[in-house]
């Protein structure tokens, strides 16, 4: 599914066409008018809805209701649970485009299927499959119920420290975790297909070892593809709201991220305040837009200044 | 390692044991979760949770309204990647992005924005109440949020494939004689049919799951738009995790089903595009 | 001998791509291993490289007699021209050289200073002094190649060795650049192997041609070995062109039917002929532009074709025209009895009486 999302393997767009492909000038202007009326209606409408409504009571309401510290802390832990949730698919990314895109094995194929397979996982189960493992009547809920558990004094600290993985933390950023979990690795797999193995080899036979020749030859190359599922990933981490619904408990101030902090003001028929939390979710999307295009941008410059030059 | 597996790039143990490692604790421990929890479910219990009106309801409308929104999808898809590509205008870029959106916004702000709009008081609900149609709160609200969802999918899968076409299939029709319509309709469509099904599914499976941007302006009426996803959290919150788990376990058998029906376009796609 | 390879042996699941290879390269020596594709020859270099590995406990590598069968490839001092270069697109032409100087490790690394001093002498030996500064991007496909060159000498390698250093060039470049590589290559005095299935460039450039097919070596020689006394049909067909002609009269000891090939510049055309050896032909067609001249003949007696080539003078003696009746004698003959293949020269300054009497139908 994720090919979709990813596309930086796209060219930079139409050129001077040849004749017999030009199509008549009032089916251009139909099918023009079409598409930006179609996209105005479900793309543009919704996103200055949110502003609008932000602002309906005007810049100082919107101002009061973002200082708002459930709010503040529902920024908090959303930047958490991203910063801990990129880096360890960054980490997963890499070194599964590595094994897929440098080696054959048996079975690649359906590991790449099984990295997928997020994707293809309603959000709302994503929430659901880590309440069954640790909820209070999940596996770990029997762990620390217990009378006779393996490794007694894990458990032991366990229930000293009340430690809790469903209603707290460790739950959502694991169910966030999960949700961005092929992001990185979908964009890195297929470039480093295409890059091939020549430039890896060429390092390795003038006496690089493995890291240099990863940190000096192998990421360069792919730091743009690298860069641009970090972007898509993140976005997705900060915005996650059906799978991180299941597992918070909603506590205030304790649990919510961003985007529960939302539903919860929206609920309360708190709508600027809901739209105001709500816009900055959004700000955050058109920052997303904008770092995707300048990155798609740059790599179609560069891809036609090589080709030039060929 | 046996001499004819060695390998000169190294690395290969580490970064296939991360990933297994991670694969495993991440993705596949956490969803056997699920199946193993309907083993234990009776026969009847499963089918009673899975079966039971309220839940065949909701499958209903799920399925009925992701199919219209991926349909609809398909035809405004296809103009929007169409004219992208092949039409330059002032600001093409800033729309190419814009597509983007979608993916980039967080889903509840796309749920509450949306419910703004098409809410009887809102920009769009309040020109429709006047002839008595109500969007938000009905099934058509839920069809509008699923289209929403889908729009990128269909857009970005054809994109790319509209890019590709070879300019010479155009010219030789057009000397052959055809019209452009005739071009387009007999030489162009049946090239974009392959990725068009591609994108139709990956908006499809998407919409099925959809949650974030549903739940607000659905209403959430049960037997009326009550939809799967938003059934499992009511079980979930009545702490009925058995009936929850088999409802899950039904959608994920759907999912893993569109899951390979997209591999299977894909690769479809794929020879068709290097015939 | 700077590379000795023995008995290697490489399968790629039922593909054998090498069956039991092994050469000598010696000292200081440009040599060309020549063969169609998929004949081997790319898997031997890089397995000499390193860059693969030959099946489990077979054959073993020495350079300049020492054993690197086990030696990982950046250790091996080889330096490795990839077929479309592999330069590091992300680094400047300088840093592309400087590459293999500055990731050896601190104690081994030569200082700032030593590396730029390196890269320097290189980019002034490949005489590319003022493009350091580019990224490859920026270069043309033979200067590319020259850096590439740069880049696996900058460690100073003892064997050099070029996968197809050519392949991705065209004409003009490719002619220019070999010659340079020939004059280079003799200034520098490395030993070096080059892959190639290109036997123009292989006679042309190397001074020893190892000739491969079918993931086995046909023959070893210099170039004016190979090609005046290929060992093998194999040999014979692939370098340059040549008339095949089967034969059931069978001159020499051996069962079946022979082969028999002729060179077409070993094919004299005459007006008249009287002797026992001339074979009754027609002309087909004279193609008199080029170097030399070339007429396609036709056998009176069986339509078998026969391609001459002569001298642009001599073709304007004969003064042939289509449809022309002529005879033809062969200078010289390549026989090869069916099954054994071994080689026994029939070559004479005449034909030989078996072969030219067009009445026992060759």
């Amino acid at each position: 599914m994720a090919s979709a999302v990813s596309s930086l393997s796209r060219s930079a767009g139409p050129a001077a066409r040849p004749l017999a492909t030009r199509d008549a000038p009032w089916l251009r202007y139909l099918l023009t008018a079409v598409a930006l009326g179609f996209l105005a209606l479900f793309l543009v409408l919704p996103l200055v809805a949110v502003f609008a409504e932000a602002f309906r009571r005007g810049v100082g309401a919107y101002f009061a209701a973002l200082n708002d510290p459930d709010g503040l802390h529902a920024l908090k832990l959303t930047l958490l649970t991203a910063g801990l949730a990129v880096p360890a698919n960054l980490v997963f990314g890499v070194a599964a485009a590595w094994c897929i895109a440098k080696f054959t094995f048996p079975g690649k194929s359906l590991l790449i299927t099984l990295i997928d397979l997020p994707f293809a996982v309603s959000p709302v189960i994503s929430g659901l499959i880590y309440v069954l493992l640790f909820g209070a009547q999940g596996w770990y809920g029997h762990y620390l119920d217990a009378e006779h558990p393996w490794l007694p004094g894990l458990q032991a600290w366990l229930i000293e420290q009340d430690f809790k993985i469903i209603f707290a933390v460790p739950g959502i950023v694991l169910a966030t975790t999960f949700v961005t979990f092929p992001f990185i690795a979908r964009e890195l797999i297929p470039l480093m297909q295409t890059q091939g193995n020549d430039e890896e080899y060429a390092a390795i036979t003038l006496g690089a070892n493995g890291w240099q020749t990863f940190w000096k030859v192998t990421l360069p190359n792919i730091k743009w593809g690298l860069f641009y599922g970090v972007i898509l990933c993140n976005a997705r981490a900060m915005g996650e709201f059906g799978a991180v619904s299941v597992v918070s408990g909603h506590i205030r101030g304790e649990t919510n991220t961003l985007p529960l902090h939302v539903e919860i003001l929206y609920n309360e028929y708190q709508f600027v305040g809901a739209f105001a939390a709500a816009s900055i979710l959004a700000l955050l999307a058109l920052v997303t837009l904008v770092l995707k295009s300048l990155v798609e941008w740059a790599h179609a410059r560069r891809h036609a200044a090589s080709a030039a030059a060929n | 390692m046996s001499r004819s597996h060695r390998s000169v790039i190294p690395g290969f143990g580490l970064s296939l044991g991360l990933t297994l490692t991670y694969l495993s604790l991440i993705v596949l421990l956490p969803l056997s979760a699920a199946f193993i929890k309907t083993l234990g479910m009776s026969w009847d219990d499963f089918w009673t949770a899975v079966a039971s009106p309220r839940v065949v309801a909701s499958y209903r409308i799920s399925f009925l309204a992701s199919l219209a929104a991926a349909s609809v999808n398909c035809v405004f898809g296809l103009i929007v990647a169409w004219v992208l590509v092949r039409y330059p205008f002032p600001g093409r870029r800033i729309v190419d992005a814009l597509v983007g959106l979608p993916f980039a916004l967080p889903t509840a702000v796309a749920g509450i924005a949306l419910t703004a709009l098409y809410a009887p008081n809102g920009w769009i609900g309040a020109l429709a109440a006047p002839y008595g149609v109500k969007i938000a709160f009905t099934e058509i609200g839920i069809f509008i949020a699923l289209t929403f969802i889908g729009l990128p999918f269909v857009v970005r899968t054809l994109q790319p494939i509209i890019e590709e076409l070879e300019p010479e299939f155009e010219e030789a029709s057009a000397s052959l004689g055809a019209n452009r319509w005739q071009t387009l309709r007999r030489v162009i469509f049946p090239q974009l049919v392959p990725a068009l099904l591609t994108g139709f599914a990956m908006a499809f499976a998407r919409a099925l799951g959809e949650y974030g941007s549903v739940v607000f302006i659905s209403g959430n009426m049960p037997m009326r738009t009550e939809i799967t996803p938003l059934l499992i959290i009511t079980k979930l919150e009545q702490y009925d995790y058995a009936g929850a788990t088999a409802i899950a376990v039904v959608m994920l058998g759907a999912s893993f089903l569109m899951l390979l029906v997209i591999n299977l376009l894909q690769k479809w796609s794929r020879r068709h595009h290097t015939v | 001998m700077s590379v000795l390879a023995r008995n290697l042996t490489k399968t790629f699941g039922a593909y054998t791509a090498l069956a039991d290879v092994s050469l000598e390269i010696p000292t200081g020596k440009l040599v060309a291993l020549l063969g169609p594709s998929g004949s081997g020859k790319t898997t031997l270099l890089r397995i000499i490289a390193g860059l693969e590995f030959a099946d489990p406990g077979s054959g073993r590598i020495d350079f300049h007699g020492a054993d690197v069968t086990d030696v990982p490839a950046g250790k091996r001092g080889v330096g490795f021209v990839f077929q479309h270069y592999a330069l590091f697109k992300h680094m400047t032409v300088a840093e592309n050289i400087a590459f293999g100087l500055t990731v050896r490790p601190r104690r081994e690394r030569p200082d700032r200073a030593a590396i730029d001093a390196r890269v320097k002498e290189l980019l002034k030996l490949i005489q590319l002094e003022d493009l350091g500064a580019r990224y490859p991007a920026q270069l043309s496909g033979g200067q590319r190649q020259r850096i590439a060159l740069a880049r696996a000498l900058a460690v100073q390698p003892k064997v050099l060795l070029l996968d197809e250093p050519f392949g991705a060039l065209d004409a003009r470049v490719r002619k220019e650049l070999r010659r340079w590589l020939r004059h280079f290559q003799r200034e520098i005095g490395v030993t070096t192997l080059f892959v190639t299935h290109d036997q123009e460039e292989a006679l042309e450039l190397a001074d020893e041609v190892i000739v491969m097919n079918n993931a086995k070596i046909e023959q070893v020689g210099t170039p004016q070995e190979v090609y005046d006394r290929p060992a093998s049909p194999f040999v014979i067909e692939f370098l340059g062109n040549v008339n095949r002609f089967a034969t059931k009269a069978n001159p020499l000891p051996g069962a079946g039917s022979d082969v028999l090939y002729v060179r077409p510049h070993d094919v004299d055309i005459l007006r008249d002929y009287h002797g026992e050896h001339g074979v009754r032909v027609r002309v087909q067609h004279v193609f008199s532009a080029g170097n030399t001249g070339r007429v396609a003949l036709v056998r009176a007696d069986n339509g078998d074709s026969i391609d001459a080539e002569l001298s642009r003078v001599r073709l304007a003696e004969l003064n042939l025209l289509a449809g022309d009746e002529a005879w033809v004698v062969f200078r010289h003959i390549r026989l090869f009895p069916a099954g054994g293949f071994t080689e026994r020269d029939v070559a004479t300054e005449d034909a030989t009486p078996a072969i030219a009497d067009p009445g026992q139908g060759i």
